[in-house]
């Protein structure tokens, strides 16, 4: 299986109804079997950190088993928000 | 994975002021070899439960064998936990799949406190960046030490 940071953007961007995703393939030699992603979203709001993993794992639950490393942060718009002032 | 692993071992010597390397594994730290067919929810429910603290990893606390892994690790050594009980994955396949299954995450490494599935690396870090750790260790009766540390020094 074929992934590219495109086409988890894409699936987030949807899936989450997310404000801004960032993926970065983490791979060394970016053959994309590892990947960081930042997704900001308002469906996180008022969920503790493990409920939003949950939600981005479900939203790529087709491709996690192909990908080996996953590293996921997820942010409300305001967070996201206040993140950028510093 | 050498490139992540580097970037956590990065972030690792960022936290790990005044931290010495050298032994790594506490007193208390018992790398738990399953005695196989460890994979049912059951058994597992058990194993979580069984202990405080409880993480899944690949390799042992001694001999991490993935970047993630080892940063659960070492968070754990800085907030003083010595005294947890880690399972090698690697070491039994079931297991390995059988607790993606029990908690429903699909990924490896994993942290249960007080037998409750709180999260693989990225929420380790996060809860220890935030403070949260600190508070949750406190719940179980167990002082980081890193509530000693901070009082040392000037607020960061």
């Amino acid at each position: 299986m074929e992934l590219s940071t495109e086409y988890l953007r894409e699936k987030l961007q949807r899936g989450m109804e997310a404000e801004h995703v960032e993926v970065e393939d983490t791979t060394p030699n970016r053959c994309a079997s590892s990947f960081r992603v930042l997704v900001v979203s308002s469906k996180f709001e008022g969920k503790p950190l493990l409920q939003r993993h949950r939600l981005v794992n479900t939203c790529l639950a087709e491709e996690l088993p192909h990908i080996h490393a996953f590293e996921q942060k997820t942010l409300t718009p305001e967070q996201w928000a206040r993140e950028r002032q510093k | 994975m050498s490139g992540s692993l580097g970037r956590a071992a990065a972030v690792l010597l960022r936290w790990g002021r005044g931290a010495s390397g050298g032994g790594l594994r506490g007193p208390g730290v018992r790398a738990v070899g399953s005695g196989g067919g460890s994979g049912s929810a059951e058994q597992l429910d058990a194993l979580v439960k069984k202990d405080k603290v409880v993480v899944f990893l690949k390799g042992t606390p001694e001999q991490p064998q993935c970047g993630f892994s080892n940063a659960v690790v070492q968070i754990l050594r800085l907030h003083g936990v010595s005294d947890y009980a880690a399972y090698n994955v690697l070491d039994d396949p079931q297991l390995r799949q059988g607790i993606k299954d029990y908690s429903n995450w699909p990924t490896i490494p994993q942290v249960y406190l007080n037998g409750e599935f709180v999260g693989g690396c990225d929420i380790l870090l996060q809860m220890h960046q935030n403070g949260d750790l600190v508070e949750e260790l406190k719940k179980l009766g167990i002082r980081s030490a890193l509530v000693d540390e901070t009082k040392d020094q000037d607020s960061k």
